[in-house]
């Protein structure tokens, strides 16, 4: 049972882990349009090179 | 709008323009945002074209197409303007409309929504670990180790519910104050209620606790919540979007110089300039210019009035071929149009608000809620001898049994479903209880032009005349903007013509045009102008020296319009044909439609009285309509319906938009109406027979916080599914 020691920590970690990542995607926007994304993977336009950052913009 | 500018295919962006280099770091000017909203983008490649085009266009920024929304962000120097814009993306193919930044206040749904989804997806994740721990302690963790775990599940829990039951906490102390009995105040009850036993217990090392029972009842009605929240984000904002769409300004002229002003500062005796194109502003008597006006809005009138010195013109109609100067005789409040919007509003206000099959359910269930389990603690209490713990225990069982897990997820969930479904299909749900008013729809009224027709004109006759005609009437109608040259020449040129040589073509406002082909005079134009017989149909008259001809023409049904009328007959609903337009046409129409019980000439109150006799007589009415002289009929109405073209005014005022040009979805709609009602009802009756079975378990004691776990998430899952069933 010692283990449970090590594993409720580390279960709970990752879970704080999950729920930042969530929060994360959450605050950047990335569920404002869930349909202009799925057709904006079709785009070749970043396929070569990522879209370089600007300020004001993300 | 105007419809007669309606273009047929949304994805000219197919034919993809070419790479473009991306403007990085332009001039540090200080920069607007503007905001425009596009309707008819729909692909990958609508979005690059629009996207590229415009960050090569000088002073933008950037630009950033919300798929989503069907909304266009730009960010561009100051100088930009919101015509330049437009223009660009006409030349483009596409229409666009100015959007009020700060009327929409996006940000404010937006803050809402991202809070909702943020404590719903802190609830979600709580509950995942609590359950985690859980499966030890209902798989047979005994004495410390079960307490150790509780106790975890406690230190998750308390931090969960302060913040993600916030929304039923607020609620509820509003209702309460307002003396209302409502879902939240129940809700709020076995929540707070089922923690603080379940830490009692915990601190007691009793054997049940509800931790994640308490997370669980949370997380679903919260999923509930959202889905709801979502459903009436989308109505807000797309009527948020109409009401920024009318930006009402006018041209007002003092000694010949021209200042844009607001209509609401115009006053009686003010001249107003109005363009070609433009929307008439004011009630007036034209005192310079001859133009055609384009009534069909106002009226239903498919064929385009004269207006010269000393005609009388209205707000709402359309300039078409020269500027018109219009001394204002009324404005603002006294105008033909603000006089239709208050009939509006006065059928909006007799329209009686309608309770929905979620609030009649929650009324009924509300209160059995607290009496249940306070019943079970009463009734316990006097068994037991006084055994406070026990009776405690069974209160809390029969409180988390009984919450409504399934019943807030019943209806958000067919909704949800339903319009997503509709959406695709091309129709756009404003209302959130649209759906269950269309359900109980037995009559359906529809107007004429713009809605049954495309309301653009399409000619009739064109194999009647010669290749000269032809070829001249072309050349004529290109140099023209007039909606009947313009249809003529679209038609002319799609079956292969050339145009002819001319030389001296010039537009007459009012009358037509005019240029010289092979040293004769030829014109096209109104009959009188060009010296040819009138006929009884909307006409374009033609002259080459002395000889004439007509071209007619046909308002095109709307694609779908025969299946919508067929369908919904046979669907048993009487269909009715309301117009504003001159009886024969109307008879017409309602020949090729089948459609018995037709009225023509019909003005705007007696669309409005006839469906307010319909509803007097019981009848649940749908009505379908585009123009301004439908609004008041649309407002009042069970239900309405109005096309993506109509006048904003129309689309304002009623239910649900047909997004695209066909008609057919609305057979579609009343089917699915009917359906997701029916789920609604199922799922009610789901949730109650889950109730039956366990609310007696849980009062005679044996309900442990498995049972209730399960309980929980088999009926709402369920329910999910059974809105998904949707077809």
């Amino acid at each position: 049972m010692e283990v449970l020691t090590i594993l409720i920590p580390v279960s709970l970690f990752l879970g704080f882990v999950g729920l930042a990542a969530f929060l994360w995607t959450l605050r950047k926007g990335m569920y404002d349009d869930p349909d202009g994304d799925s057709q904006r993977i079709l785009n070749a336009q970043y396929d070569d090179a990522p879209k370089p950052v600007k300020r004001g913009e993300g | 709008m105007n419809t007669a500018t309606y273009r047929p295919s949304a994805c000219p962006a197919c034919d993809a323009a070419p790479a473009a280099e991306a403007l990085a770091g332009r001039a540090a000017l200080p920069n607007a945002r503007l905001l425009l909203s596009v309707p008819e983008v729909h692909c990958a490649a609508c979005i690059s074209t629009i996207e590229r085009d415009l960050s090569r266009m000088e002073g933008v920024n950037s630009a950033r197409l919300n798929l989503t929304l069907k909304r266009l962000s730009v960010d561009a120097a100051a100088a930009v303007g919101v015509q330049d814009v437009i223009a660009r993306l006409d030349r483009l193919g596409y229409d666009a409309h100015e959007l009020d930044a700060g009327t929409l206040s996006m940000t404010e749904t937006d803050k809402q929504g991202r809070e909702l989804l943020m404590r719903l997806g802190v609830a979600g994740f709580a509950m995942m670990n609590i359950m985690l721990l859980s499966v030890a302690v209902w798989s047979g963790a005994e004495g410390p180790t079960r307490d150790m775990f509780h106790l975890i599940s406690a230190l998750i829990a308390i931090p969960t519910v302060a913040f993600s039951g916030q929304p039923f906490f607020r609620a509820a102390i509003k209702g309460l104050r307002a003396g209302r009995m409502d879902m939240d105040a129940p809700i709020s009850f076995a929540i707070i209620l089922t923690l603080i036993i379940s830490i009692y217990e915990t601190l007691q090392s009793g054997e049940h606790a509800y931790f994640e029972a308490v997370v669980m009842l949370i997380f679903f009605l919260l999923a509930g919540r959202y889905l709801d929240f979502r459903a009436r984000a989308v109505a807000r904002s797309a009527a948020q979007e109409l009401a920024a769409l009318e930006v009402p300004r006018a041209i007002r002229l003092v000694d010949g110089v021209e200042s844009t002003v607001s209509v609401a500062e115009l006053a009686v005796g003010d001249m107003v300039l109005v363009r070609p194109g433009g929307r008439v502003p004011v009630d007036g008597v034209v005192t310079v210019g001859k133009s055609e006006i384009d009534r069909s809005l106002l009226t239903g009138e498919t064929l385009p009035a004269y207006a010269a010195e000393g005609c009388v013109v209205s707000a709402g109609e359309v300039n078409l071929t020269g500027p018109l100067h219009v001394r204002v005789m009324a404005a603002g409040k006294d105008s033909s149009l603000h006089r239709m919007a208050d009939l509006v509003a006065n059928a909006e206000s007799a329209r009686t608000r309608y309770t929905t099959l979620a609030e009649r359910a929650a009324r009924a269930y509300a209160p059995t809620i607290p009496l249940l389990s306070i019943g079970a603690f009463i009734v316990w209490m006097y068994i037991s001898g006084g055994d406070l713990r026990l009776a405690v225990n069974i209160a809390a069982a029969t409180l988390i049994i009984t919450c409504p897990c399934a019943l807030g997820l019943a209806v958000p969930a067919v909704v949800t479903a339903a319009s997503g479904k509709l959406f695709r299909k091309g129709l756009l749900i404003k209302d959130g209880t649209a759906l269950e008013r269309l359900a109980e729809v037995d009559t359906v009224v529809f107007d004429k032009t713009g809605t049954l027709t495309m309301g653009t004109p399409v000619p009739a006759n064109l194999d009647t005349h010669g290749a000269t005609e032809t070829c001249v009437a072309l050349a004529l109608a290109d140099a023209s903007s007039h909606p009947l040259a313009q249809a003529l020449a679209q038609a002319l040129r799609a079956r292969g013509v050339a145009p002819a040589r001319l030389d001296d073509v010039q537009e007459v406002p009012g009358y037509g045009i005019e240029g010289t082909w092979q040293g004769q005079r030829v014109r096209l134009g109104r009959a009188a102008w060009v010296g040819a017989p009138a006929r009884e149909m909307t006409a374009a008259y033609l002259s080459i020296g002395t000889q004439t001809g007509a071209f007619t023409f046909t308002d095109a049904l709307r694609p779908g319009a025969e299946d919508v009328v067929k369908g919904l007959q046979a669907q048993g609903k009487a269909v009715l044909l309301m117009s504003g337009d001159v009886p024969h046409v109307v008879r017409d129409m309602a020949q090729r439609l089948g459609i018995a019980d037709w009225h023509a000439e019909a003005l705007p109150q007696d669309k409005a009285a006839r469906i307010a006799a319909l509803h007097d007589a019981g009848h649940k009415v749908l009505m379908v309509g585009d123009g301004l002289n439908d609004t008041v009929a649309l407002s009042a109405a069970h239900v309405s319906i109005s096309p993506a073209t109509a006048l904003d005014a129309a689309r304002a005022a009623s239910d649900m938009v047909l997004l695209g040009r066909d008609i057919g979805p609305i057979s579609d709609a009343m089917r699915i109406a009917g359906q997701s009602t029916r789920r609604i009802r199922e799922n009610f009756v789901q949730s109650g027979v889950y109730n039956i079975i366990f609310v007696p378990i849980a009062l005679l004691g044996f309900a442990t916080p498995l049972w209730a776990a399960a309980v929980m998430s088999i009926s709402s899952i369920t329910v999910t599914l059974n809105a998904l069933r949707l077809k």
